[in-house]
């Protein structure tokens, strides 16, 4: 029986009990969604922007729990109306955007973490769980959300993925060429905002905006086209989120730090050791010569 | 579209801000002329092709393309932007470029035709990049990028072309193969309009020039346009060059 191999069992043994099978199925989406979209973040140098949306969804996830909504949603309007005044002041005055992302992200954290301490002491939910993360700790309703997100977010992009892989590439060709770049980029901004609010409860969203880059980054390093670096991405993502859980698990991490660990190493990994972009092993170093020359002989 | 239509530019003005970048252009392009817009530094050489598809606001005035504004008929341009707005380490192919120009034709939730990699393929041919389609893009020297975006432009099976810098770090064998797509497209029936600011000898190879500095100073055939008296106001007084000065 393949399940008696020894050093399987710290992998598959936690996996009886349904709450780890909720976090596992959670972690796997969250991967998933994370690197296809944060891909877009990364080769559009939004990265901030990432950053802005993922701390200004506190406020409505306080708003929503408090009136009793479902919290996702709540987050998810925070999000969109965060972008929304962003754009707001950065057209509309001299204020840069990336200036404006900075009031506009800060205005927002201060009012989530504001309302959700004071909501916190008498219900239970608990701030830091949306700041670090929990992935151990989803519910059965979570699982569904998270794949009702996930659903929407990778059929979006499969959809549209010619339309905004012009527009990410060249904003000003696509547009001359008859695109509605003011749509595409605004449901650009809704796949983010929907993609930080599904990974609230794993990463949590101060941590969330790494697991957005870095597995797109990581597999930047590795292959040449924006289909493979969200595949390749993906897989990143994926093994990061459930090293995240284990982790969470065996060691009592905070899942968010966890997972923003592991994708970092696999950063550093691809960084050093990339064959085309490597520090060690890329073109012109003397280790990918030899690498190269020897591969070449086998 | 009849293909023989003509762009009328009437009282275009442009300001950002406290800025007036265009004062009240007038201006008709009629197809079958390479049509070279010229002018100095800041004279909104590229502002007027951005205003006129409607990439930015414009103030006052309006841009037809036959009977109808030529912001509504995006469909029949082909938009070069200047090599600098391009990001070259995006992740993305030669293939995957050229393969841009057919998006718009394509429509939504529709893949790519038969028919649409056969017009991408040729036109990398045409720009003799073919046996690049499958380098990343970051990969390729400046005037090899210059000439896959012509690609892209080909692809488009545009009737007006617009080309904004296209020669600025280029080699020699990329400018001649664009000077001589630009001249088969122009003798095809097609509106083609190149934004250049180098007066050298490579201003001869155009039919038609529009001289700008912030307005219109001069427009029509070349020998008429390139007066000292009209690269005096357009350049001031800080030109060196007036080797085809008539």
């Amino acid at each position: 029986m393949w399940l008696e191999v020894a050093w399987l069992n710290p992998l598959l043994a936690p996996l009886q009990y349904a709450f780890m099978q909720r976090s596992l199925a959670v972690a796997i989406m969250v991967g998933i969604i994370c690197s296809v979209v944060g891909s877009y973040l990364m080769v559009q140098r939004l990265a901030l922007l990432g950053d802005a949306i993922s701390h200004s969804v506190l406020p409505g996830l306080a708003i929503a729990f408090l009136l009793g909504f479902n919290i996702f949603i709540g987050a998810f309007i925070a999000g969109v109306i965060s972008t929304v005044m962003i754009g707001w002041i950065h057209t509309r005055s001299p204020i840069k955007e990336d200036a404006a992302m900075g009031i506009v992200f800060s205005a927002f954290f201060a009012l989530g973490i504001t309302l959700i301490t004071t909501i916190q002491r008498d219900n239970k939910i608990d701030l830091n769980h949306f700041l670090f993360g929990n992935i151990l700790g989803v519910t059965a309703l979570d699982v569904r959300d998270t794949a009702i997100i996930a659903a929407l977010v990778l059929l979006t992009v499969a959809l549209l993925y010619k339309e905004l892989l012009f527009y990410s590439f060249d904003p000003l060709g696509a547009q001359a060429s008859g695109l509605p770049v003011g749509w595409l980029n605004a449901g650009l901004m809704v796949l983010i905002a929907l993609t930080v609010v599904a990974s609230m409860k794993v990463v949590g969203v101060i941590l969330v905006l790494s697991l957005l880059i870095a597995p797109g980054a990581t597999a930047y390093l590795l292959v040449p086209r924006l289909h493979q670096v969200m595949a390749v991405g993906s897989g990143v993502g994926v093994l990061a989120s459930v090293s995240g859980m284990y982790l969470s698990y065996y060691l009592n991490w905070p899942s968010g730090p966890a997972i923003v660990l592991v994708v970092s190493m696999l950063f550093v990994l691809a960084f050093l050791l990339s064959p085309t972009h490597g520090v060690l092993t890329g073109p012109g170093t003397r280790v990918g010569h030899y690498l190269r020359t020897w591969l070449r002989r086998q | 579209m009849a293909p023989l239509a003509k762009i009328t530019v009437d009282h275009l003005s442009v300001r950002y801000r406290e800025v007036q970048a265009l004062r009240n252009i007038n201006l008709t392009l009629r197809p079958g002329k390479l049509i070279g817009i010229f002018g100095p530094n800041g004279a909104g050489k590229s502002t007027l092709i951005k205003a006129m598809l409607g990439l930015m606001p414009v103030t006052t005035g309006r841009v037809t393309y036959g009977p109808r504004p030529l912001a509504q008929q995006l469909a029949q341009v082909a938009y070069v932007p200047q090599r600098s707005q391009i990001d070259w380490t995006f992740p993305a192919t030669v293939w995957d470029v050229v393969m841009m120009g057919r998006v718009n034709k394509t429509g939504w939730l529709h893949r790519f035709s038969t028919v649409s990699r056969r017009l991408a393929q040729d036109a990398l041919e045409r720009v003799d990049m073919l046996e690049f389609r499958d380098r990343p893009i970051g990969a390729l020297s400046g005037g090899q990028q210059q000439r896959v975006f012509l690609a892209r432009a080909l692809a488009q099976e545009a009737t007006i072309f617009c080309f904004d810098e296209p020669f600025v770090g280029v080699d020699q064998k990329t400018e001649a193969v664009l000077f001589q797509i630009f001249r088969e497209l122009a003798a095809a029936g097609k509106i083609v309009m190149v934004v250049n600011h180098d007066l050298g000898e490579s201003i001869t190879n155009f039919d038609q020039l529009v001289l700008l500095n912030k307005e219109l100073i001069a427009a029509g055939p070349r020998e008429w346009v390139l007066t000292r008296d009209h690269m005096t106001q357009a350049y001031g007084g800080h030109i060196g060059f007036f080797g085809h000065v008539a």
